[in-house]
Parts: structure tokens; C-alpha cells; sequence
């Protein structure tokens, strides 16, 4: 439901990267990998972002984002006890009971924000699950390792050019660590994840993102082709089984 | 006096068929309509002008499909829509479910054939009751728009339709036109019960950053707030000079945006992007009508059909 939350903290991490906590009702919800859509003043459509964790219990929201258009730059100005409309827990969220006991959790740049919420709730049901953050560069990491860590969860980083972590690519960490899991869930720029579902030999499941008129099904405005036939991100996923996407 | 001793009229009639509210949902915007019972009981509705449907599968455009706007939005779809058989089969059966209002059914093309094949069969659909001929659409190439765009083919599309249908034909307009009225009259004249307007204008954004346009499709149609001095202003000539009811559609935001569209000639408005930036925005809207017609002294809202001279 469209609802009022009151911001109670919005701190820079990177040159690029925010984290804005948000207080209010969390009740909507259900599942790690969910989205908010956000309504910005002076701008028409609203702005979907991942939900990187919250607890019901405070009535938190913890939201990672990167200042990439007026929409978020706006959200950077932003002080604790400004208030956001947001349309809360959109879209399917990623399976918290994948069939292995080791979920490899992948990432790449600000799509490392869904996987806290997911560590955590996978760690809760019992996995012991390991994440792998990948980065340009150093100086684009926000210290998310660290936020694994603090819940008992093994994580590993990879840098494009080396300067921090493995050099290359998650799937560098994989083989450098003989990683071994049953399934895999990730979230990350496109390329990353079609190399993913293509170089993968394990099943697993991946978040996409999309320019999005509403959020909640009724445009048409963000939907892929599936082997399942039309499917739109906002409502059908954004998490999606690797076998039902298709890559041109 | 207080606010509910009088109880006011909001009830509107399009070519006989009686709507509780003029508010309906414009096609595009709303899905098949049972995707928005999580935000309310869509009953209270008007009626819901559903995804447009063509006589075949469309799998649409490219994405993204959506760009911002100053008030606004771009949207390039390109009618997305799984055919009309299995909206009949599927579909309006799911709305019927939650919805007991009157269902506008609007209609795609890209020949002429096609167009009667698809409203021929809307037209037999039980569930329909006013057929929405979508000769405006700017998204799709070789069709769509490219009908709405002069009196002849306007004429010829509406004339073969009718002649296959008999439930309320209404044809909705593309604003991209140098003369609506003579577009408008050329459709009643060929037997349109009504007319809609407006559908999206043609407009384009670019990424200044990769220099690429922003939508995949290059061009796409604006909607929003931004268009809704021009729907007023066509809706107004149109009105004066066809006697036929209008369906007022473009950047409705509130419940004095109605008013104000039906002041200029409509007998019910659609609202289109506002939904998408709140999902409950028509229920708002029907809401707050009884609190604006108070305090703008209108016991009936049909009698300010027009009412701007």
C-alpha cells in the first residue's frame, strides 16, 4: 500500500552509494529480494529500489542506492525526519528455502543491496549461506562485506581491476576458493547476470531490474519474454529462475 | 448545511449505458483490472477500459518501454497483449469475478480485417458492453495511429467495424493531428456511437549521457498531466462541434480534473498515468467528487456535461 515513512537516517558510504534507513509500516513485506517504489517530489514516476533489509520488529527499512539520475539525487539531499510515499513489498522476492545447505549469494555493485535481507532470512531458516560481492573497482565497495560478516555469513570480494579482493569477477571467487553449492541467487548489472545463468552449471535465480511505469502489474511497462511466456519484472519477479529467462 | 444532506448525483450515461460514476480507468493503465483488488474494491468504478487487444498475440516493444517526463511520462509498450481469443477466455472472465460494472473493451489493429475480426468478437463477448476502437495507439508501426491520422481511413476503419457490431462503438483519437475535428467527424459520420480522446502524444527522450534515446523504441507517447490542457482543449472542440458523448481521457489527476474535462464536453473521463503513480488514485477520485460538486454547488454531475460555453 501507498504509505508515509519518516527517515531517520541517510548516510553516503561510497561517491556514489547511499544507505537511507526509513522507518514505518513493514507489514507488506514477505520476502528478501522485494522492492519499494518511491515517490519523488517534483518528479512524475516513482522510483523502484530493492529492499536490502528491514525488521518487522522496529518497523525499519534499510535501502542501498546509487546516485544515478535526479530521482536519486534527490533522495541524497534528503534528512532524517523527511518523509517518503512509497509503495512497499513489490514483487516476488527470492526463494528462502532453495534445496542446499550452502546458497551461493552473488553480487555485483549496488545488486549486493537484496542479498543482506536474504542472507540474513536464509541464516534464520537454518543455511549457512556465502556471499560474493563484486566491484569495479575498490573505492565502489561500500564495506557490505563487513554487514555479512556481522550475521555470521562468509563473504567474499572481487574487483574488475584487482584493487581490492580477487581480481575479476564473482565467478573468479568461485574457482579461486572451490566455492561448492547446490544453487545460486544473485543480483547485478545485466551482463553479470547473463554470464551467471550461462556459465553456472548449478541451478539458481536472478534479480532483474527495468525502467518501471508502475511496480504492481498494471502497465506492461517492464515485461520480458520468459520460456513461460510475457512476464513483467515487477510483478512476476523481479526474481526469476535462471532456466525460464531467455538471452538473446 | 451539512455535507451529506443532499445526496449527489454522479451517475452518467454513455450511448445507453448507465455508469455509476463517469470515472473509468483507461486501457494501458490498469491491466485487466483484477490486478488492482490489492488496493481496493474496483466495483466502485465507473467501468475499466481494459488492455488494449488485438486480434493476435503481441508481445510489444523492446525494453525499457518507459521514460520520465516534466509532469509526465513516455511510455512505448506497443500493445502488449495476449490476443483476443484468450482475453475472452481468460481474462474478462477473471475481471467479471471482481468487477460488475460495465467493461469497456478497447481494440487494436493493424489492417482493417483485423480490426472487425477482433471487435467482432468483443462484440460477442458477454462481459462487453461499449467497444473502445483504438485507432491512436503511436507505438506499433503499420498501425494504430496510422489509421487515426486522416478523415478517410478513420472513416473506412470505423464504417467496416460498425457494420460487424452492435454493442457502442467508440473511437479513441490520437491527439497527432492538425484538424481533430474534422477527424472526429469524419468518425461519427461513419457511424461511431462516440468518440475518445485523447490517446498519447508522440514525444522522445535522450540519455545526454550514452546519447541514446531513452525508450528502446526510440518515440513513444506522453501521458500525464503535462497533456491535460491539451485533452481539454480537443475534447472542447470536438464537443461543440459532434453530437455524439465523449469519453475524456488525458492526465487526470483529481477529481476537479473530471469536472473540469467534463465542463469542456465529456460525458466520463478515463484516467490513465495517474494510476500508475498511485495505484488508488480512482478510488481517491470518486471519492473526493461529492466533497468538490458540494463545494461547487453541482447536485448532478451530467448536468455540467458541457457546461463550458
Amino acid at each position: 500500500m501507498k504509505t508515509d515513512y519518516t527517515i531517520i537516517a541517510n548516510r553516503q558510504l561510497t561517491h556514489k552509494t547511499w544507505v537511507m534507513t526509513l522507518r514505518g509500516d513493514t507489514s507488506a513485506i514477505k520476502a528478501p529480494g522485494q522492492f519499494v517504489n518511491i515517490a519523488i517530489p517534483e518528479k512524475f514516476l516513482r522510483r523502484p529500489i530493492s529492499i536490502c533489509d528491514w525488521s518487522h520488529e522496529r518497523g525499519e527499512i534499510t535501502l542501498l542506492y546509487d546516485t544515478v539520475g535526479e530521482g536519486t539525487e534527490f533522495m541524497s539531499r534528503m534528512k532524517p525526519g523527511d518523509t517518503l510515499d512509497m509503495l512497499n513489498g513489490l514483487g516476488n522476492g527470492f526463494s528462502t528455502d532453495p534445496d542446499t545447505d550452502r546458497p551461493l549469494l552473488l553480487g555485483g555493485g549496488i545488486g549486493c543491496a537484496p542479498l543482506l535481507g536474504l542472507a540474513r532470512t536464509l541464516k534464520a531458516r537454518g543455511k549457512d549461506p556465502i556471499a560474493i560481492l563484486g566491484y569495479n573497482t575498490a573505492s565502489d565497495s561500500f564495506g557490505m562485506d563487513r554487514w555479512f560478516e556481522q550475521i555470521g555469513v562468509e563473504a567474499h570480494i572481487a574487483t574488475v581491476d584487482g584493487s581490492a579482493g580477487t581480481k575479476g569477477f564473482v565467478t573468479d571467487v568461485i574457482r579461486e576458493k572451490g566455492i561448492a553449492s547446490g544453487y545460486f541467487q544473485a543480483c547485478g548489472p545485466m551482463p553479470m547476470l547473463r554470464a551467471l545463468c550461462t556459465d553456472l552449471v548449478i541451478p539458481g535465480e536472478v534479480s532483474l531490474e527495468s525502467r518501471m511505469g508502475c511496480g504492481f502489474g498494471a502497465c506492461m511497462g517492464c515485461v520480458i519474454q520468459t520460456t513461460e511466456g510475457p512476464r513483467g519484472i515487477c510483478k512476476a519477479g523481479p526474481v526469476f529462475r535462471k532456466e525460464v529467462l531467455i538471452w538473446k | 448545511m451539512e455535507m451529506n444532506t443532499i445526496s449527489r448525483d454522479l451517475s452518467v450515461s454513455l450511448s445507453g449505458v448507465k455508469l455509476q460514476n463517469p470515472v473509468i480507468p483507461a486501457s494501458g493503465c490498469f491491466g485487466f483490472g483484477y490486478v488492482m483488488t490489492s488496493y481496493y474494491d474496483i466495483d466502485i468504478l465507473g467501468s475499466i477500459s481494459i488492455k488494449g487487444t488485438t486480434r493476435d498475440a503481441r508481445f510489444g516493444n523492446p525494453l525499457p518501454r518507459i521514460a520520465e517526463c516534466p509532469s509526465g511520462m513516455i511510455n512505448s509498450v506497443g500493445l502488449q497483449n495476449p490476443g483476443v481469443d484468450a482475453v475472452i477466455a481468460n481474462e474478462l472472465p477473471k475481471l467479471r469475478a471482481v468487477f460488475h460494472q460495465p467493461i469497456i473493451a478497447n481494440v487494436s489493429g493493424f489492417a482493417i480485417d483485423e480490426y472487425v475480426e477482433c471487435c467482432s468478437k468483443m462484440d460477442n463477448a458477454e462481459q462487453v458492453e461499449i467497444i473502445e476502437l483504438n485507432v491512436s495507439c503511436p507505438n506499433v508501426h503499420g498501425g494504430g495511429m496510422s489509421f487515426g491520422t486522416s478523415p478517410a481511413s478513420v472513416a473506412e476503419v470505423v464504417r467496416a467495424v460498425k457494420a460487424a457490431t452492435t454493442k457502442p462503438l467508440y473511437v479513441k483519437l490520437t491527439p497527432n493531428v492538425t484538424d481533430i475535428v474534422s477527424i472526429a467527424s469524419a468518425a461519427v459520420e461513419a457511424g461511431a456511437d462516440g468518440i475518445c480522446l485523447i490517446n498519447t502524444l508522440l514525444g522522445m527522450r535522450i540519455d545526454i549521457k550514452t546519447r541514446r534515446p531513452v525508450v528502446a523504441n526510440v518515440m513513444g507517447g506522453v501521458s500525464g498531466p503535462a497533456v491535460f490542457p491539451v485533452a481539454v482543449r480537443m475534447i472542447y472542440q470536438v464537443a461543440k462541434a459532434c453530437g455524439v458523448p465523449i469519453i475524456g481521457c488525458g492526465g487526470v489527476m483529481t477529481a476537479r480534473d473530471v469536472i473540469e474535462m467534463m465542463m469542456a464536453g465529456a460525458t466520463a473521463v478515463e484516467v490513465g498515468a495517474a494510476n500508475l503513480v498511485n495505484p488508488c488514485a480512482c478510488k481517491e477520485i470518486i471519492e473526493q467528487l461529492p466533497v468538490e460538486m458540494e463545494r461547487l454547488g453541482i447536485d448532478s454531475l451530467s448536468s455540467i456535461i458541457g457546461a463550458c460555453k
